[in-house]
């Protein structure tokens, strides 16, 4: 290949025995070392093509030993490094030869830094694949062994992640050692480790024999879910999950239940909060007959803990609760067993708790249907929209659209609209910037009359607001509804009003107006834009304040394209011209920006 | 309790050390200094051919970790002085330390490197380049033994959460988190997020001229990961509990000594004030230190310590001068030996006490070169009260309160102190039989 490049550039030109294929190798493998962290990554990058370069056996016997020990590198290389790793199994003579790979991949597994480690064994997981079964027993295994005896803790950790890949293809002999060193993992004197193997227990469980998921792992998971830490005991509430899905119903009862209720009664708040967030899991996984008998009474208990964090975890999971009951009993368990607590948590003394709650509670109507949710929920959505915290009537106002699929906006809107307002006059930007967003969605549901009768002056009002993000969203928010109702709308209510802001002394609002045209032109259309956004945008261009100006050259940029050729070249090209040789550096500049790309030159 | 001591003593900090911390095995001793430098010790292993090297602490690594700075919003300068450091337990081959100025913590990895690659492509053994036209073979760097090489790295920045001054910060035993506390907030940590921390702690009152008191000193429990004290400027402790709610404004316990009547004056609150809080390796006791004595609490005792034993008594009638020179502000630090049967604390004049809590004997001990010399015994010292000065005593009135140890620490397993004056390190252990 080297010779057949001829006389052209390239170093292999000059010399007569130098091969130039090889010089970008070159530069790649001194690159491994170079000062430059970015260089570095570079070429653990393109490690591939090095490997490739240098063959199998040199890959093996020359790179991978040097790599072994490039674990004193900064995190991202090494992470690029551990990566690469997974994939190298072609590179060093296919899967004969994939326990070449372990060493620097076992190395990796035992540095401080978590996604290093991480997507180590990750890679490792991958290569296990590819070993033979005789290959896994004789390399694979003993190298979890190591890590999983390893003096240091990330290297115990490691180990948590690997038992799964290696059991369901190791021996019966193997199996049995296998085990042992998970259990021993599972009481291990740190909490890390306990923590990594609580947070392993599910997965290596459904690997596992029945038989052993009953004699061994559930003797673990009542002591992980017993442990003297709590946060090794909230990872036993995940592990429940897997573990349930692996039972019978009877097995359940006796075997995962009273680890379950237990937590649930947790002394610490952060093992009943885990409960709540994966309640929906565990819902599923323990089945109807469990849920109807333990969950639902443990459920109604973490909607009225103590700890705020437990009851808002709990509120998000009502909606997702009553989509996953039969749905026979759904109704009937929601209305007499759900909802009083719920009814309690509307005056919550903790705002998280109501927000929680306000995100969710929407859904609850299409599950109760049409009636409860008129005698049942409107009154609690009523008082969530006179909330004093914005948060959680910004939430009931930004899921409107399910409750009107069931009874309709209407009956919303005389309370609907106290509460509108109030947001959107809030102190706080961020508030008004919220609701703002969802003002295209409110007219959708509330339709153009309403619409215009009640909230238009609202939309307009923030197009003076004092905050720029305010203003600016309050533009697309025009765009937004012109595309909602149409041009004529647009052209009787909106369009007037905006041009009327280009008299405004003030210069940012004259300014508004302008950005309104950029955002409202395209979708008004040419005849709107010519006759009425274009004379107005041309007799801007004699305003005093240079930023007036040479918004002025920026927004003919952005509406030329609309207009026809007439109006460019006879309105648009000699204001532009003029504007180009404007006293103001930044107003020429736009100016003449303009004129290039709108090709009046 | 142990006296008879080989002395080592450094000079090496040219700032004051302001915090003096061993890790978990003792064989690092890490010091912080008020010009923010860091500077860690290793304890020497047995060596044939130096047979009486075992135990000598040499430098191990120094490295600068805190800058001064500016805060540009609030026009306040952010002092570099290292207030805390707090080693993290063993992960791997590296160690790791948390060191902290007013503001800012910072994760510190300190690992060794000993082997070095060699053997370039693109030029040649002394650095020439070669020339790129007459590469014939691709070469792989080998790697080499090279001379220890100890390198510093900073790993993670904690900053912008706390308002006030950070006074402490603890490792929890939960291996994954910790905290940091100022005059007012508690804050915890993850190890491994550095954008995000969680507020367990506030004791700000909505109006601030309500303030009455702040805290001094938080702690983690050695063993339950959800319980950690704080003690307060009133002399109080504060035990919490984190799983019972996830703010931990209301305690679950509270220490507090009724205060004696008879011996109240103008500065029973200030020489109240509690200026450290230890927890017993065995997590049952306590340990607090205010200005004049240093208390040991069981945890299962609200009402009064176990034991009180006074650090410098004599000073009780010198208070007013001492509130003139703002001495009486001194923050003393205190700390338990390994098996917790002895506590140490420090005094003026370069004077350090030590109790024995199973004999009730305690000693005075002084860290100064003029006074000691190496592999000699330290010689007990007594400040005397009354109006005869004995042979070897000295007198209340010379005490030169410039020369003030607030910082030591103990070695969790072996008769091993390490005492901080000023700007000299001393560390004393027992002979070796």
């Amino acid at each position: 290949m080297a010779g057949a490049s001829g006389l052209g550039t390239g170093p292999g030109a000059a010399g007569g025995d130098g091969d130039d294929s090889l010089y970008p190798i070159a530069v790649l493998i001194d690159e491994l070392r170079n000062e430059d962290v970015q260089l570095r990554l570079n070429s653990i990058k393109k490690l591939s093509t090095i490997a490739l370069a240098l063959g199998v056996e040199r890959t093996r016997s020359e790179l991978l030993p040097f790599l072994t020990d490039t674990i004193y590198d900064e995190d991202e290389v090494l992470l690029a490094l551990a990566e690469q790793l997974g994939n190298f199994t072609g590179l060093v003579g296919g899967p004969d030869f994939a326990h070449c790979l372990l060493p620097p991949l076992e190395n990796l597994a035992t540095v401080e830094e978590t996604v290093v480690r991480d997507k180590a064994v990750e890679s490792l997981r991958q290569i296990s694949q590819e070993h033979t079964p005789v290959a896994l027993e004789a390399y694979f295994v003993p190298l979890v062994k190591r890590l999983a005896s390893g003096d240091w803790f990330t290297s115990r950790t490691s180990a948590c992640s690997l038992f799964s890949v290696c059991y369901p293809r190791a021996s019966n002999a193997v199996k049995a050692e296998i085990r042992q060193q998970f259990r021993s993992l599972c009481s291990d004197d740190t909490p890390m480790v306990r923590r990594a193997a609580a947070s392993k227990l599910g997965e290596f469980a459904k690997v596992l024999e029945l038989d052993s998921v009953k004699s061994e792992i559930v003797p673990l998971f009542t002591n992980l879910a017993s442990d003297e830490q709590d946060s090794v005991r909230l990872l036993a509430v995940e592990a429940c999950v897997s573990i349930a899905q692996l039972l019978s119903q009877d097995d359940l009862e006796t075997l995962v239940m009273p680890t379950l209720r237990q937590a649930v009664e947790d002394k610490s708040w952060r093992v009943r909060y885990m409960v709540a967030d994966k309640f929906s899991e565990l819902q599923k996984a323990m089945g109807p007959k469990i849920t109807l008998n333990d969950l639902i009474p443990a459920f109604q208990n973490l909607l009225k803990d103590c700890e705020a964090e437990v009851r808002a975890a709990a509120a998000h999971k009502v909606k997702e609760l009553g989509e996953n009951l039969p749905i026979e009993d759904r109704e009937t368990i929601i209305m007499n067993q759900i909802l009083p607590y719920i009814k309690e948590l509307v005056s919550d003394t903790n705002p998280h708790v109501k927000s929680a709650l306000a995100s969710v509670i929407m859904g609850l109507s299409t599950i109760l249907g049409k009636e409860n949710t008129i005698e049942h929920l409107l009154p609690l959505f009523l008082a969530q929209l006179k909330d004093e915290c914005p948060e959680v009537r910004l939430n009931i106002i930004s899921n409107l659209d399910c409750v009107n699929e069931v009874i309709g906006i209407r009956q919303l809107s005389q309370s609907l609209l106290p509460a509108i307002v109030e947001l959107a006059e809030d102190a706080k930007w961020r508030v008004r910037l919220a609701i703002i967003e969802y003002m295209p969605l409110l007219a959708g549901q509330l339709g153009v009359e309403f619409f215009d009768e009640k909230l238009n002056s609202l939309c307009m009002a923030w197009l003076v607001d004092h905050v720029y993000a305010i203003r600016e969203a309050a533009t697309n928010n025009l765009m937004k509804l012109v595309q909602k109702f149409g041009t004529e709308w647009a052209q009787n209510t909106i369009v007037p009003k905006v041009l009327v802001m280009a008299n405004d002394p003030n210069y940012l609002h004259r300014m508004t107006t302008l950005f309104c045209i950029n955002a409202l032109s395209e979708a008004c259309g040419q005849e709107i834009t010519t006759k009425q956004m274009l004379p107005i945008v041309l007799k801007m261009a004699g305003d005093q304040v240079a930023n007036v100006r040479f918004n002025v050259a920026k927004s003919l940029q952005k509406i030329g394209p609309i207009l026809d050729t007439n109006a460019l070249q006879g309105e648009v090209k000699p204001v532009l011209q003029k504007l180009g040789q404007d006293e103001d550096m930044d107003v020429k500049y736009f100016a003449q920006e303009a004129i290039s790309v709108l090709a009046l030159a | 309790c142990c006296c008879g001591r080989e002395l080592f003593s450094w000079r090496l900090h040219s700032d004051i050390i302001s915090t003096v911390e061993f890790n978990y095995s003792g064989d690092l001793l890490a010091t912080g200094d008020k010009g923010g430098r860091v500077v860690i010790f290793q304890r020497e292993q047995e060596n044939k051919s130096r047979p009486h090297s075992r135990g000598e602490y040499n430098v191990y690594s120094t490295f600068q970790s805190h800058e001064p700075e500016f805060d540009y919003l609030k026009s306040l300068e952010i002092e570099e002085k290292i207030n805390k450091i707090r080693w993290l337990p063993q992960q791997n081959a590296a160690h790791f330390l948390l060191s902290t100025n007013d503001k800012t913590i910072k994760l510190w990895k300190i690992s060794e490197r000993d082997k070095r690659a060699e053997g370039y492509n693109l030029k040649d053994e002394d650095g020439r380049l070669r020339d790129p036209f007459r590469i014939t073979a691709l070469r792989v760097p080998i790697l080499k033994p090279m001379d220890l090489m100890v390198e510093a790295s900073p790993r993670r920045i904690f900053a912008n959460a706390h308002t006030y001054h950070i006074n402490s910060i603890s490792v929890n035993s939960d291996h994954e988190t910790y905290l940091s506390a100022d005059d007012l907030r508690i804050n915890l940590w993850h190890l491994e997020i550095t954008d995000r921390s969680f507020n367990i702690v506030d004791i700000k009152p909505a109006n601030m001229e309500e303030l009455t008191e702040v805290i001094t000193a938080a702690e983690f429990h050695p063993h339950q990961c959800n319980v950690f004290v704080y003690s307060s400027s009133k002399g109080t402790i504060r035990l919490c509990d984190m799983r019972s709610s996830a703010l931990c404004d209301r305690h679950s316990k509270f220490f507090e000594e009724p205060e004696d009547p008879s011996s109240r004056s103008f500065f029973s609150e200030i020489i109240s004030s509690i200026s450290d809080v230890k927890f017993s390796h065995s997590g049952r006791y306590m340990m607090t230190r205010d200005y004049l004595s240093v208390k040991v609490w069981d945890l299962n005792m609200e009402s009064r310590p176990v034991e009180t034993h006074q650090v410098h008594e004599y000073l009780r009638s010198k208070l007013c001068s001492l509130y003139e020179n703002d001495c009486i502000f001194d923050k003393f630090e205190c700390c338990w030996n390994g098996s917790d049967s002895a506590i140490m604390t420090g005094s003026y004049n370069n004077f350090f006490r030590m109790f024995d809590r199973d004999t009730r004997r305690d000693v005075t001990l002084e860290a100064s070169r003029e006074s000691s010399k190496p592999r000699a015994s330290l010689k007990p010292r007594k400040v005397c009260t009354g109006g005869k000065r004995k042979k070897d005593e000295i007198s209340v009135d010379s005490l030169d309160f410039n020369k003030k140890i607030l910082h030591t620490a103990w070695h969790p397993a072996d008769n091993v102190i390490a005492v901080a004056a000023t700007n000299n390190l001393y560390i004393f252990q027992d002979k070796i039989n």
